[in-house]
């Protein structure tokens, strides 16, 4: 069962900050979609291999080579805070 | 209809037919569009007028989901977080689009990041359904069927993670198509859940999507799965019939669940393409009942990854003075996000995270080899799969939306197809009462040439398609 703790943490993880009065909902709705996910316990998947990719594909690789890419203009244009021709993000240190 | 156009926009002008369609849009209250190109558009179509070009879509204007990355047009996957982005490139299919002489008209609402069923948790609130204003179009492309089937865009793109071209091609009564997961090129396609999904025509008739295939498939190298090999071509095959085409029905899409008027809309269909020379055997696809919560644990679990980029740093909003990084970024998800897309973030970061990996991710891709070996089986006995797309109509706007596993439970005879990677079609074949039912026809990998050749001989025996809305 998750509880409002649970819920908490996960936000924390997720980096999506909730308010107290968001957080008995979420536990309600997490608890009942994570109930029919177990569900998923009544397979039997010993000996079956994961599906990551439909189409078998291995890693593709290029020459390294340079080609075009955005201006820094371009880059920059949808960017709400910049300084001196980069990002700017909040302090991290 | 895309061919009538084409010869229509030649002989008469291509920006009188621009123009009456902006007008009607102007006035209408479907919500379908949420943002019109309207000045480039024009422009293109002033010059088509002057100097006709020779494109398989020259002049035909089309409509685009919002996750769909258009250079110089607003595309925020109608969400709050994204208002305002303008992507500085095209996606690889609107450059296909572009060069085959097609006119972008603007872009069309949808579910949140393509998370929903309705195309109620868009930012920009519910579109509605053509055919029923009280009724959702379907999601989460509902804005690109809307447009379609309302007559505001004679085709348009929209995309496909777990149904979400199919249903609302049900839900609206046009045609929708899921290609084959590689077929068509994802670069520029905003990633909800990129192992699922994959970008398709939402149209009038099944030749029109064949027609807009022909255009937006084949290799791109900027796609890592995009698939390898010679370019399809699907046009050539339509018409040719059905004669001794085998058809599966797997028992598991129909009985309980299902409408009464869906589930004989279907039969219908069936022994419609029964009378057109195929024939029809009942077939299983045992796992079918586990494929709902793996698509979910999947789906949700690679979104929580992919929205992670979603930071306010490089795009989107950012408020406020800007506190430590974790704060910040935090408090710019918490306002930019919708509940169903955070409900979708958190169930995917605690699916991923320490301890519980192995129980629900890695469980989930284990049950999705065992779907997939279950169509890989049919496939063996039978052509092609018939099913419903969805197990019912149209349902009322604001029925569903505050019991999420309610509206996830519609996505039944959908989710399984993109888990498996092969390709559906929803055709209409029929009516509940005033609102349109779909028929999916599902093929093998990379069998979109059965799938659409059978598609239009159903479409070319059945009056389904002719059928419109009265539009308010």
């Amino acid at each position: 069962m998750i509880t409002r703790e649970d819920v908490q943490h996960i936000s924390w993880l997720a980096s999506i900050k909730i308010e107290d009065e968001e957080k008995d909902e979420l536990v309600e709705h997490f608890n009942s979609i994570l109930e029919y996910f177990h569900q998923l316990d009544e397979v039997d998947t010993e000996d079956v291999e994961p599906t990551y990719r439909v189409v078998d594909l291995a890693n593709i690789f290029r020459e390294d080579v340079a080609c075009k890419s955005l201006t820094q203009d371009q880059a920059l244009k949808n960017a709400p805070r910049t300084e001196n021709g980069y990002f700017k993000s909040p302090r991290i240190v | 209809m895309l061919s009538e156009l084409k010869a229509k926009l030649l002989a008469e002008s291509c920006e009188e037919y621009l123009c009456r369609l902006f007008e009607r849009i102007e006035k209408s209250s479907l919500n379908a569009f949420t943002t019109l190109a309207k000045e480039s558009a024009l422009k293109e179509a002033r010059q088509f007028d002057k100097n006709p070009d020779q494109g398989l879509l020259a002049g035909v204007p089309i409509a685009i989901k919002e996750c769909i990355s258009t250079r110089g047009i607003e595309t925020n996957c109608s969400s709050k977080i994204l208002r305002g982005y303008i992507p500085p490139y095209d996606a690889h299919v609107i450059e296909r689009l572009k060069a085959e002489g097609a006119i972008i008209m603007g872009k069309t609402n949808m579910d949140e990041f393509a998370m929903g069923t309705s195309t109620e948790t868009s930012c920009f609130g519910p579109t509605k359904n053509p055919w029923d204003h009280t009724c959702v179009p379907g999601g989460s492309s509902g804005g690109s069927a809307a447009v379609v089937a309302g007559g505001e865009a004679p085709c348009s793109l929209g995309s496909d993670t777990g149904g979400s071209v199919r249903c609302p091609a049900s839900f609206c009564g046009i045609v929708g198509l899921k290609p084959t997961y590689g077929l068509i090129s994802r670069f520029g396609l905003v990633a909800y859940a990129n192992s699922l999904e994959q970008i398709g025509p939402l149209t009038h008739t099944v030749e029109d999507t064949a027609l807009l295939m022909e255009v937006i498939s084949g290799h791109d190298k900027r796609d890592s799965t995009s698939a390898k090999g010679e370019r399809r071509s699907y046009l050539p095959g339509l018409g040719e019939g059905i004669s001794g085409l085998k058809i599966g029905i797997p028992k598991e899409y129909f009985g309980e669940g299902v409408n009464k008027d869906v589930e004989k809309a279907v039969w219908d269909g069936i022994h419609t393409l029964e009378s057109q020379g195929a024939s029809w055997q009942e077939i299983s696809l045992p796992h079918t009942r586990y494929a709902l919560a793996a698509y979910y644990v999947i789906a949700m679990s690679e979104a929580s990854s992919n929205l992670a980029r979603f930071d306010g740093l490089r795009y989107g909003s950012r408020m406020g003075e800007d506190k430590d990084w974790h704060t910040t970024f935090s408090a710019i998800r918490a306002q930019g996000f919708g509940p169903e897309v955070k409900r979708r973030i958190m169930l995917g970061t605690y699916a991923l995270s320490a301890g519980y990996y192995g129980r629900y991710y890695l469980k989930a891709l284990k049950v999705r080899t065992l779907i997939k070996e279950d169509f890989l089986r049919a496939f063996k006995e039978v052509d092609l799969l018939a099913s419903p797309t969805m197990p019912i109509p149209a349902f009322k706007i604001g029925e569903r939306i505050n019991d999420p596993l309610s509206l996830y439970m519609a996505d039944v005879f959908t989710v399984p197809i993109n888990l498996a990677g092969v390709p559906a079609i929803s055709v209409p074949c029929g009516f509940a009462g005033h609102l349109p039912i779909g028929l999916q026809l599902i093929g093998p990998h990379f069998g979109e040439a059965a799938v659409l050749r059978a598609a239009q001989a159903f479409e070319a025996a059945t009056p389904f398609h002719e059928a419109k809305p009265e539009v308010i």
